[in-house]
């Protein structure tokens, strides 16, 4: 455990203690699974596993209704799901951190990955959320921290993109 | 095949009536007898449950309310009737997001946890979010109350009819979910399903079968003043002198 207390996942929990995230839904994907149990081992945090990410636009408004933040982890293909659900967001003005963990990029070997992942960055632009990317693990402390203030500072969307370079490549399973 | 399609949402009401008269009779027995002797009240199946009217149902909940419960109300007739019955600052009304009155209910249960929170959604809503169910079953907010208006029709939009006017039934789906579940067999019925269960007694699915009236009223169009009033009446607002 002691080795993996600077791994990009750790930071990102950092920051969620740090700006006092009391709710985290999530779609399991297996680059957040870290994130995902350090969450879920957290007595702070109520961990929610959603059956589609369109769930967690409504956990997240709920959340902020009755007075706590919540952070979403979903991968890619999951926002597709929620296109229409924004809309709760940007007409209510709730604040959103939402983290993206990438398919259909650098090194993917499923084409199904490919058309929602090609069009997610700017799909969450057209949603009305602010947009940030990390490319490598080095950039994670500082870009997610700088998210985590913009949404609930600033009360906005704001979406991290963390890349498929960053997670690493997947090993297709046989 | 109905002759005239504005009535052919009643097809099945006229079709199982019957039936239904032959439940009524049955319940009349089970729960007026064992309702007032036992803490727990009797489970309805659909058969049983009389067809009810949303606007009147709606108005005998905000009645039973008295402290400061929260009520999300779904896209649609579920909030028209909501706001029919006479604005509280504790209601959140969808104007879109259909689907999702359950999610913000949990995530508002989750956040107030020794508030009574009630989600007030309609048949079709409930269906484009079934899976809501599970999560909910799972994470058991106790404080959380689902309320389903089931016409077996998109009424607002044409009355076409829903997978409930058809084989599937909100109630079984709830309980194979996880969720205590029941009908509402009549408004006697609701009152002792409601009464126990807004703080401590959920997560509990009742479900209602209802006609198909219109929603009465006409809900404000402004999202951002929803969720500010709906924001001060939990006292969950952050808006400082704003808020005075």
């Amino acid at each position: 455990m002691a080795e993996n207390q600077n791994s990009w996942p750790d930071l990102i929990h950092g920051h969620f203690k740090r700006v006092g995230i009391r709710q985290v839904g999530y779609v399991p994907d297996a680059g957040h699974s870290r994130l995902i149990d350090l969450c879920k081992q957290d007595n702070g945090i109520t961990d929610v596993v959603l059956t589609t990410e369109e769930e967690g636009i409504g956990l997240v408004a709920g959340a902020t209704l009755g007075g706590q933040r919540a952070a979403l982890l979903m991968q890619s293909s999951g926002v597709g799901n929620c296109v229409n659900m924004f809309a709760l967001l940007r007409n209510c003005g709730f604040p959103c951190l939402l983290l993206v963990t990438m398919r259909g990029e650098y090194a993917e070997f499923n084409p199904w990955q490919v058309p929602m992942g090609s069009i997610t960055e700017q799909c969450l632009k057209l949603c009305g959320f602010q947009v940030y990317r990390v490319n490598q693990a080095d950039e994670v402390d500082d870009v997610v921290g700088a998210a985590s203030d913009m949404a609930f500072e600033g009360n906005l969307a704001v979406a991290v993109i963390l890349s498929q370079r960053l997670i690493g490549r997947k090993q297709w399973v046989r | 095949m109905s002759g005239c399609p504005a009535f052919a949402g009643h097809d099945k009401l006229y079709r199982d009536m019957p039936a239904m008269m032959a439940g009524l009779a049955e319940r009349s027995d089970t729960v007026q007898g064992r309702a007032v002797n036992q803490s727990a009240p009797v489970t309805v199946e659909k058969a049983s449950a009389r067809v009810l009217n949303r606007a009147a149902l709606t108005r005998r909940l905000v009645e039973i309310l008295k402290h400061d419960e929260a009520v999300v109300a779904g896209i649609g007739n579920t909030n028209f009737d909501l706001w029919a019955a006479g604005h509280r600052k504790q209601n959140f009304y969808m104007l879109g997001s259909m689907g999702l009155a359950c999610p913000i209910a949990l995530g508002v249960a989750l956040a107030q946890p020794k508030r009574g929170v009630i989600a007030l959604e309609g048949d079709g809503s409930i269906l484009m979010a079934l899976g809501c169910l599970t999560t909910i079953a799972n994470v058991r907010p106790r404080n959380l109350t689902i309320v389903i208006m089931d016409n077996g029709l998109y009424q607002i939009t044409g009355k076409q009819t829903t997978a409930t006017h058809g084989v599937s039934d909100i109630v079984a789906i709830a309980r194979g979910a996880g969720l205590e579940a029941s009908w509402i067999a009549d408004e006697t019925h609701f009152d002792v399903l409601i009464d126990r269960s807004f703080e401590h007694g959920g997560p509990v699915l009742y479900a209602a079968r209802i006609d198909d009236e219109p929603g009465v009223g006409k809900t404000v169009r402004d999202p951002a003043l929803i969720r500010q009033s709906f924001m001060k009446g939990l006292g969950t607002s952050r808006g400082g002198d704003l808020d005075r």
